[in-house]
């Protein structure tokens, strides 16, 4: 997954984009004010801590130039205490403020992010892999948080610290002080030219690491396959080709890291030698106390961190840039399949369905001249027609790739024609709104997908108001109940996740109760080829039985029992039908559904002869 | 069990011992340096500026009694300055040599476990790999050794770092004066108890966020991997509010740590403070009484700080250096786990003759009987088909012929020779098996096919992918031989992995070539087709092929049927049609299928 977090980035450092994800933290712009406020503060108060340990040497310690005295030592407590009450609470306030913008700024975009993939089309999905939106929603994210949260933070830290310390020396002795400051600006370019290459140098250790990470997934998945074919010595020439790739590249981003460091404090420390020099030979004159030698000698040696902080932050946000940029563009995706305005104001949107305005259903369908195509230049379907009645079954068989679940996704409205019409109960479907057709819809998929749960949550997952006794009723009918009642917990039983705790078998029939529930007036079955016991194989036949009847049902059907006794057998090939009737019209035929069926019939004898399942 | 974890914690330890003690060296100077520093400001202070009493070494001071005292310097004092960028640079050095060496070591100890890990992985036997679980291995491979790593280089490191610290600064501040530097120390056990426990106690918090995180992972996961079910039952509405309560729970959780850790820093940067308000407060009340001067000043106000921050560090080091020990334990549980045996004596003879199944016996760890003394000879340059009910033991037939298993009683010969004698990697490479569901590597098509293989040239690839029947399929695709296979690249599907993998085991020299059900997934046709390339390339090789195809079965020279551990029935197929058995029966799906036809065609089809 990580490869994709990789890719490539813009250089140059975009205002705009910044301005852009700052509209998204919004809600949270109060909080980056008290947040800047807090960090200023803070910042003054580290200014202010020298000044206070010159004011005790200058005032209480006897030196040269003047006696000790106590006098206004109570009074130097209380402000020093004081000063530390102040400074300790901003550090509690800027540390809460700044986790708080981040988790909150986190929260919102994901929010947002979500709800915006519910509503992407399925083609979105087609492109983009599960994992490269796991991370566009995780790391992504997380990162686009931290740099709002805590480089405005070190931002602020910094340009107060520097401002307010110059400020501070200048008021002391303005010539001294331009003569230290002369080493800011190298200090500035150095620094910015360091942090942009550590940043580089450890992002090619993390996409190092990552290959290093996918060696050693294949490595063990693969691990059986590598025995058989004897490969073990060139994967491991391979993989020590990685792990010296990672050795290099790490040391070359701890070297460069451990040689920054000692660079601009020796640069800093020509500022710190240069105010003792200087200042040193004001004090022997009387022009300077020994309190303020001592403030010039501590700011100076204070001065690189704010420099290095900031160079840090900038270069940060750089590299956050990146992350910033994805994802903005799922954010700003826009999906292909939208209901109209008219449709939305009418029926609801996917969010807030208006039911009392929807018709029911019956489940006439008709594909009227439909084209299709997921690709551009590739149709898939051209000049399809078909008509469905309510409540027929209808098979669809064929070989992979010729456009069977093309059909379903379309009649689903995962997808929509690019030309030519869907028709439900003689209307353009699009002019109802995708939810009411959904609402209507019951699909099983061909690998049934379960989410983490109780077989109970499962099951209602279709409709969510459903009572327990409806739950069961569902269960019942596809014959699912002596299963689930032989559970440790009924039908409680914790699933796992995708419902891995259950077998295939199981599984199906646990989507089959989940889709009856919802009393769909249209039922779509993605036929499993997955293996099955006979036995069960007799029940999921008896639960596809069961949920078929009295609606109109798609079938990409692979079991020959399931096929037989549809209403009406579309054999697809290259987009087009080329054969439709029932089982004996076709077999009379002796054309392609002949072919498939003897095959098919053979092949599913020798597997129950040999106690397996078939597999198409 | 604790001692294997512990040795190899050693090892690594010494393997790099040059580059930790160049590392403590390092760190040595600089610790020296940065207490040098502050005395260089407060001699300047002191003894330049005031004439108060030296605290520098004889030698220093003789040296500037030769330049004219401390008068001269205090008007010279470039020299100081001087000394004090020379200090720097010179730290500058061994800090750098400290990085190096430490993060030199770090990545050797990650290295070495990283390819010990890989390779022993690879050697682990067969039997290991078919339970093993890969996320939780690819995790001890991963962070695990990162932790490890981690802990060697740096945590070790800034512990002994902050312990030096602290020994310093008491050898530095009780010669300056010894009650000043107890009060300076008088809230440092405090603040290292409060580190230490802190973290201790918030630990469980780091772990509950962790969660929360896992949480909102799995509902994001399994919504967009399950979002045709999502849309189909029109449910978005409530994802959107399962998500938004995993998104809220992991919120508070994050928001929680950021508030502990607020509090945190907060406290321990007040004891900070104080620490340091009292230090200089002390100083200036033995100041007035002239027991001090300001150097002493300055360098407790700095020591101060240089103390307090490692010590900061240290509770939170401490409190999860724990992690480390459990981390190598998990990495240790893989190296001790036996690899295949060497076999020093191991001989590698020709492997063209036949292969004998004599009275063998074989049971998995379970100790269920898979093979049940099971005899019978596969003739060598012959085609033998194996028919066999599921469970009936097919497939252990051919792991124990490439030595993936070993049986417990009987053999198995070649050629007349033991198999057991024969070199393990010498048999596999000249036997090529071809697993039902093969894996493949995520990298191109090309080098896929050519995995087997060192050197290979195009017309070999080529070939093989022709006979596999696999060219078209790989023409069609966007990129042809250089399109990306896996999780990176496109999936394939079972049928198109069979054909790759049967191309990539034709690319090697086999003397022996098995199937192992592995054209379940093409249909009859490209079935057939394979098989009539596999007899025109390789005549003489003796091929096992185990189907459930009548077609295939029918063609070879030899078909073992066996059901239970055992072969039934075994001959051609003009003798096995007759014989009843469970060739027959599936022989004569053919008959039944005419006499449905004749039935439906008559309309009396019960379904």
């Amino acid at each position: 997954m990580q490869q994709f977090e990789e890719q490539d980035y813009t250089k140059r450092f975009s205002l705009s984009l910044w301005k852009k994800i700052l509209g998204y933290a919004k809600e949270y712009h109060k909080d980056l004010y008290r947040l800047a406020l807090c960090m200023g503060i803070s910042a003054g108060c580290d200014v202010v801590f020298p000044l206070m340990t010159s004011y005790a040497i200058d005032h209480f310690i006897p030196t040269l130039d003047h006696a000790g005295s106590t006098q206004g030592v109570p009074v130097f407590v209380i402000v020093y205490l004081l000063l530390l009450a102040v400074q300790v609470y901003t550090i509690f306030r800027f540390l809460y403020l700044g986790g708080k913008v981040e988790t909150g700024v986190c929260y919102t975009i994901r929010k947002r992010a979500f709800r915006k993939l519910q509503e992407l089309p399925f083609s979105y999905y087609d492109r983009m892999p599960v994992g490269y939106l796991m991370s566009r929603m995780t790391s992504d994210t997380q990162r686009l948080a931290e740099t709002i949260g805590w480089s405005l933070l070190d931002l602020a830290w910094g340009s107060v610290m520097i401002v307010a310390a110059s400020i501070t020396m200048f008021s002391l002795n303005w010539k001294l002080t331009l003569a230290v400051l002369i080493v800011v600006p190298p200090l500035a370019v150095i620094s910015w030219w360091f942090q942009q290459r550590i940043l580089h140098a450890y992002r090619a250790v993390r996409k190092t690491n990552s290959k290093i990470t996918g060696a050693f997934n294949e490595g063990i998945m693969g691990a059986k396959t590598t025995k058989t074919l004897v490969r073990e010595e060139m994967n491991m020439e391979e993989f020590t080709a990685l792990t010296h790739e990672m050795k290099r590249s790490s040391v070359r981003a701890a070297s460069l890291s451990s040689v920054y460091l000692p660079i601009v404090v020796s640069l800093g420390s020509l500022a710190t030698a240069y105010a003792l020099w200087q200042g040193g030979q004001l004090v022997t004159v009387g022009g300077m106390t020994l309190g303020v030698l001592q403030v010039f000698v501590n700011y100076t040696v204070q001065f690189f961190q704010p420099i290095r902080d900031i160079a840090n932050t900038f270069a940060e946000m750089q590299s956050a840039q990146a992350a910033a940029e994805r994802v903005m563009t799922l954010l700003e995706t826009a999906p292909d399949i939208v209901d109209t305005p008219e449709v939305e104001a009418v029926f609801g949107d996917n969010f807030h369905p208006k039911k009392e305005n929807w018709p029911a259903l019956r489940g006439d369908v008709e594909f009227c001249h439909v084209d299709f195509q997921y690709k551009e230049g590739e149709k898939v379907l051209s000049d399809f027609n078909l008509k469905i009645n309510a409540g027929e079954t209808i098979a669809l068989v064929g070989p992979t790739g010729a456009g069977k679940s093309t059909v379903v996704n379309l009649i689903c409205r995962f997808y929509e024609p690019t030309a030519g019409e869907i028709k439900i109960d003689g209307v353009n479907y699009k002019e109802r709104s995708q939810l009411w057709l959904q609402s209507n819809l019951g699909y099983v998929l061909q690998e049934p997908r379960l989410f983490s749960g109780t077989i109970r949550d499962n099951i209602r997952y279709a409709k969510l108001d459903a009572t327990d006794e409806e739950v069961e009723h569902a269960a019942r009918l596809v014959n699912a109940e002596p299963f689930i009642l032989k559970m440790e917990k009924g039908y409680d039983t914790d699933v796992g996740e995708g419902g891995s705790r259950l077998s295939t078998g199981e599984k199906q029939l646990i989507s089959f109760a989940r889709a009856i529930l919802a009393d769909p007036r249209i039922f779509v079955l993605d036929e499993a080829t997955s293996s099955v016991d006979t036995q069960t194989e007799q029940i999921i036949q008896h639960a596809i039985q069961k949920v078929l009847s009295g609606r109109t049902s798609f079938i990409i059907a692979h079991r020959l029992s399931t096929i037989r006794t549809a209403d009406r057998i579309l054999v697809i090939d290259g987009g087009k039908i080329i054969e439709s009737g029932t089982h004996q019209q076709l077999l009379r035929q002796k054309g392609a559904y002949y072919n498939l069926y003897t095959n098919q019939f053979q092949e599913e004898q020798a597997m129950e002869i040999l106690g397996g399942a078939a597999q198409a | 069990m604790h001692t294997s974890k512990r040795r190899l914690m050693g090892r690594l330890l010494y393997d790099n011992k040059w580059y930790f003690l160049l590392a403590l060296i390092c760190t040595v100077v600089t610790i020296v340096i940065e207490f040098v520093t502050p005395i260089v400001l407060a001699e300047t202070l002191d003894y330049y500026l005031q004439g108060k009493p030296s605290r520098m070494p004889a030698f220093v001071n003789n040296w500037i009694d030769s330049l004219g005292g401390p008068a001269y310097m205090a008007r010279n004092l470039w020299i100081v300055g001087l000394a004090l960028v020379g200090l720097n640079v010179l730290s500058g050095v061994f800090s750098f040599g400290k990085g190096r060496a430490q993060s030199i070591a770090g990545e050797n100890v990650s290295l070495t476990l990283r390819e010990k890990l890989y390779n022993h992985i690879q050697k682990l036997p067969f039997a290991y790999h078919v339970k093993a679980e890969t996320g939780d291995m690819v995790q001890r491979c991963t962070s695990d050794v990162e932790t490890v790593r981690r802990f060697l280089s740096m945590q070790l490191m800034q512990v002994i770092n902050a312990f030096m610290m602290i020994a310093f600064a008491l050898f530095y501040l009780l010669r300056e004066n010894v009650r000043i530097t107890l009060i300076s120390m008088i809230l440092v056990p405090a603040l290292f108890l409060f580190a230490w426990l802190f973290f201790k106690w918030v630990i469980k918090n780091f772990r509950l966020a962790d969660e929360a995180e896992g949480k909102m992972s799995a509902v994001l996961q399994e919504n967009l991997t399950g979002v045709r079910v999502v849309r189909a039952f029109g449910q978005q509405e409530y994802e959107v509010e399962k998500f938004g309560a995993a998104n809220e729970d992991l919120r508070k959780k994050n928001q929680k740590i950021c508030n502990l850790l607020a509090v945190y820093w907060a406290t321990s940067d007040a004891l900070c403070m104080t620490q340091s308000m009292l230090t200089l407060l002390t100083c200036v009340f033995f100041a007035i009484r002239g027991d001090i001067t300001v150097g002493t000043l300055t360098i407790f106000t700095s020591y101060v700080w240089k103390l307090l921050y490692p010590i900061r560090q240290l509770g939170r080091i401490l409190s999860d250096a724990g992690k480390s020990s459990v981390s190598m334990e998990r990495i240790d549980e893989i190296l001790r786990a036996p690899e295949e045996p060497a076999e020093p004596d191991a001989i590698r003879p020709s492997l063209k003759g036949d292969i004998v199944f004599d009275h063998v016996t074989f049971r998995y760890e379970d100790n269920r009987d898979v093979l049940k003394d099971m005899s019978f000879t596969v003739p060598a340059g012959k085609t033998v088909a194996i028919l066999g009910s599921t469970g009936s033991g097919k497939s252990s037939v051919v792991h124990l012929i490439q030595r993936l298993f070993e049986p417990q009683e009987g053999k198995i010969t070649i050629g007349g020779t033991d198999i057991r004698k024969i070199d393990r990697s010498y048999l596999r490479s000249r036997v090529g098996l071809v697993l039902q569901e093969p894996f493949l590597y995520s990298k191109t098509l090309r080098e896929n096919v050519g995995i087997a293989v060192r050197d290979y040239t195009e017309e070999a690839v080529d070939q093989a992918v022709q006979d596999a029947a696999a060219k078209a399929f790989i023409l069609e695709s966007d990129k042809g031989y250089e399109t990306l296979v896996g999780e990176r690249g496109v999936t394939l599907s079972g049928g198109q992995k069979q054909r790759i993998a049967i191309a990539r085991t034709l690319m090697k020299d086999n003397d022996i070539l098995i199937f192992d059900d592995s054209l379940s997934a093409v249909d009859t046709e490209t079935d057939a087709q394979i098989r009539a390339a596999l007899k025109r390339r390789s005549k003489d090789t003796t091929t096992i092929i185990i189907s459930h195809r009548i077609v295939t079965l029918s063609q070879a020279d030899l078909i073992l049927v066996m059901e239970d551990g055992r072969v039934t029935e075994q001959g051609t197929h003009d003798e096995l049609i007759h014989s009843g058995g469970l060739y027959s029966r599936i022989f004569n799906i053919q008959t039944a299928l005419e006499a449905e036809f004749k039935e439906e065609n008559t309309g009396y089809a019960a379904v």
